[in-house]
């Protein structure tokens, strides 16, 4: 069957009314979280993990995938209102945004996120579609050293081209890749930096780490600093529509974005803000209003945002064909297809074939109901933001423990008579773990990518060694590895050089914009 | 910050603790590793090989993050308060040891106190009683509605 055949199945299946209800409920979570401060979408899949244990896994999953996409689409109204990008795939959004909310246009500015992110969803959920197979077919003849050299480059990508230090980026990698060696090796049954504790025996859960850095470690954080910020919700003021003017200027800057950001996501080059700079970069290049750069221009925000919606969609590629997250979302998704025994890769394709392309499909369907809660509801979503800081925060603090009670809840501790959750003490020690991280300017993703992807990195390099009987020129013996460990070294070089520039870029403007 | 010339920074004191705190998990890797017990018949790559090499990397970068804090390259830190921190922190082990008997509401009423206290919200007799109550609706929705094993405690019992 070609790709239009299995796609329409796949829309078929995603329009069953449960299906849709599944979509409904993760892009209604999605754009709530990605509104509201401190709470993003890797942290709200990893809290409805233990809920939806017992639940159809197609729809889960597309619920997931509803939660990423109406993520990206709530964090531009974060940006544009708060000039606070919630996460760093809309740091760029905040420059000209926030500038256009200032000035009584924050209704188009967040008009043209919205619909940008439409534009460019529809345009990587197709592209997604057409690449997906094409990249099964070469995978299929992926060895395990093939499979190694991807992982070590998924490893560099995410590590190096994160943060703006390689230095702290690879170091929380190693973090996480040391996380993921404790607990019962599964080849030799040989237990591994446990410790003597049997709740270890059975490894770190990647859903206690990942929500205990980003919502314990998030809060405390915010604690932190909280008597020292001042938030100002500006109010949107006048017409939301875009003027035809808007639309003009609006629409090549949402199509460049969406070709920039989809093979970005996809490559995998590391976070989406890579692709928004770009975006950023060339729409500032491009402009017939060079004037209006830094004061409010609305190319500045629907290229970006397009190109951050469009590197959601991206990073779905090498999530669903290779197996491989980049970005620590699509980290937990994966854990998400493991909870159901499912394991990403080029075998999903004809394994579970209408499972796949069921999500594939529902990311359409999620576009178009984004789009429709997004634009007349906006009024809806800004009023999240005035949710006061003390109950966010000691919510976001409930359904963490109340998440991981449910997922591990044994009372295995004790401490005199008290008996209490060891899962609970180490989501308290990881989340001490997230604020040192995120004050000393550590990024977190990477540590959550080790995690998951670390123990299937080690099988794939012990396989490939069995294989070989010890002879490591196995690891380079494959024209397919070399280049990959080539791309590798580039990809520590590359964005390093493209990011002091993009970067430097970027700080002059808000360096410049400071009033 | 500037990436160029800043030779006149202090070496980063907080930044070299933590370069210790990687050196001493390195270490630690290391001696767990090599205590573990392989059985004779062995692969030549067995489970070591792969926490060694996470060691190694650990005390490169640990080397690494002590050069760097010499030279004073970490971002520059606002000054934190360590008051709602502790606040937090303490909410937290509160719920963690009031949990198992107390139960699900009540373990949580103290850790929504102690949160909202961090955020400067009291006070504590009155969060913690919005926190219990708010905990309890949870509770029945996720224990009794969706079958989670969440603890139950004396408020817990009184509830059909």
């Amino acid at each position: 069957m070609d790709t239009f055949g299995l796609l329409a199945n796949g829309l078929a299946a995603a329009m069953q009314w449960q299906n849709l209800i599944y979509a409904f409920i993760g892009v209604t979570l999605g754009t709530a979280v990605g509104v509201l401060p401190g709470i993003g979408p890797a942290l709200t899949v990893a809290l409805l993990l233990p809920v939806t244990y017992r639940l159809d896994p197609a729809g889960s999953l597309i619920m997931f995938a509803g939660i990423y996409y109406g993520g990206m689409y709530g964090g531009s109204t974060t940006s544009i209102l708060l000039n606070t990008p919630g996460e760093s795939a809309s740091i760029v959004t905040a420059l000209e945004g926030n500038k256009m909310a200032r000035k009584g246009r924050g209704g188009p500015a967040l008009a043209t996120a919205a619909i940008g992110s439409f534009v460019a969803g529809l345009i990587a959920t197709l592209a997604l579609a057409f690449v997906a197979p094409w990249v099964v077919r070469i995978a299929i003849a992926f060895g395990p050293a093939d499979y190694f050299a991807l992982m070590v480059l998924a490893f560099i990508t995410v590590s190096a081209a994160f943060g703006d230090s390689p230095l702290r980026g690879i170091t929380a990698l190693f973090i996480g890749l040391g996380l993921g060696v404790i607990g019962i090796d599964l080849q030799t049954g040989q237990a591994r930096l446990s410790f003597g504790i049997p709740d270890l025996l059975d490894g770190i859960e990647v859903t206690t780490l990942a929500v205990a850095l980003f919502a314990i470690g998030e809060t405390l954080a915010i604690a932190a600093t909280s008597a020292n910020v001042k938030d100002e919700v500006i109010a949107v003021k006048g017409s939301i529509w875009m003027t035809l003017e808007d639309w003009k200027r609006s629409w090549p800057a949402w199509l460049r974005g969406g070709f920039i950001g989809f093979p970005i996501g996809a490559m995998p080059a590391g976070g989406a803000e890579i692709g928004t700079f770009f975006s950023y970069a060339a729409e500032r290049r491009l402009t017939k209003h060079p004037e209006e750069f830094g004061e409010g221009a609305i190319e500045g925000v629907a290229g970006p945002e397009a190109a951050n919606n469009a590197s959601a969609a991206g990073t779905l590629v090498p999530l669903l064909t290779l197996g491989l997250p980049t970005s620590a979302t699509a980290a937990i998704m994966l854990a998400g297809f493991q909870q159901f025994g499912l394991q990403p890769g080029p075998l999903l394709f004809t394994s579970n074939a209408s499972l796949v392309w069921a999500l594939i499909a529902s990311l359409l369907v999620a576009n178009f109901m984004l789009l429709v809660l997004n634009l007349p509801l906006i009024g809806l979503w800004v009023r999240l933001l005035t949710i006061p800081k003390p109950w966010l925060y000691s919510g976001i603090l409930l359904f963490a423990t109340l998440g991981t009670l449910g997922a591990n809840g044994a009372m295995s501790g004790s401490l005199g008579p008290i008996r209490f959750s060891f899962e609970l003490m180490m989501l308290l020690g990881f989340g001490i773990l997230g604020y040192v991280l995120r004050r000393f300017g550590y990024p977190i993703a990477p540590v959550v990518i080790g995690l998951i992807l670390g123990p299937l990195a080690e099988q794939q390099l012990r396989r490939a060694l069995a294989i070989s009987q010890g002879d490591p020129v196995v690891l380079v013996h494959s024209p397919l590895a070399i280049g990959l460990y080539i791309v590798a070294a580039a990809a520590v070089l590359v964005p390093l050089y493209l990011r002091l520039r993009g970067k430097g870029e970027v700080l002059r403007q808000l360096a410049a914009d400071e009033d | 910050m500037s990436s160029g010339t800043d030779l006149q920074r202090r070496p980063d004191g907080a930044a070299l603790v933590i370069a210790l705190i990687l050196l001493l998990i390195s270490l630690v890797i290391f001696w767990q590793t090599s205590t573990m017990r392989l059985p004779p018949l062995q692969a030549r790559v067995g489970p070591q090989v792969f926490p060694y090499g996470i060691a190694a990397g650990l005390f490169l970068l640990s080397i690494g993050t002590a050069i760097s804090a010499w030279r004073g390259k970490f971002p520059a830190r606002t000054r934190d308060n360590y008051g709602p921190v502790a606040w937090v922190i303490a909410g937290l082990l509160g719920q963690i040891l009031l949990v198992s008997w107390a139960g699900f509401a009540l373990g949580s009423g103290v850790l929504v106190a102690c949160t909202a206290k961090a955020f400067g919200r009291g006070p504590l007799w009155f969060t913690f009683l919005c926190g219990t109550v708010f905990a309890l609706v949870i509770w029945f929705i996720f224990a009794r509605g969706l079958q989670l094993s969440l603890p139950t405690g004396p408020l817990e019992r009184l509830l059909p």
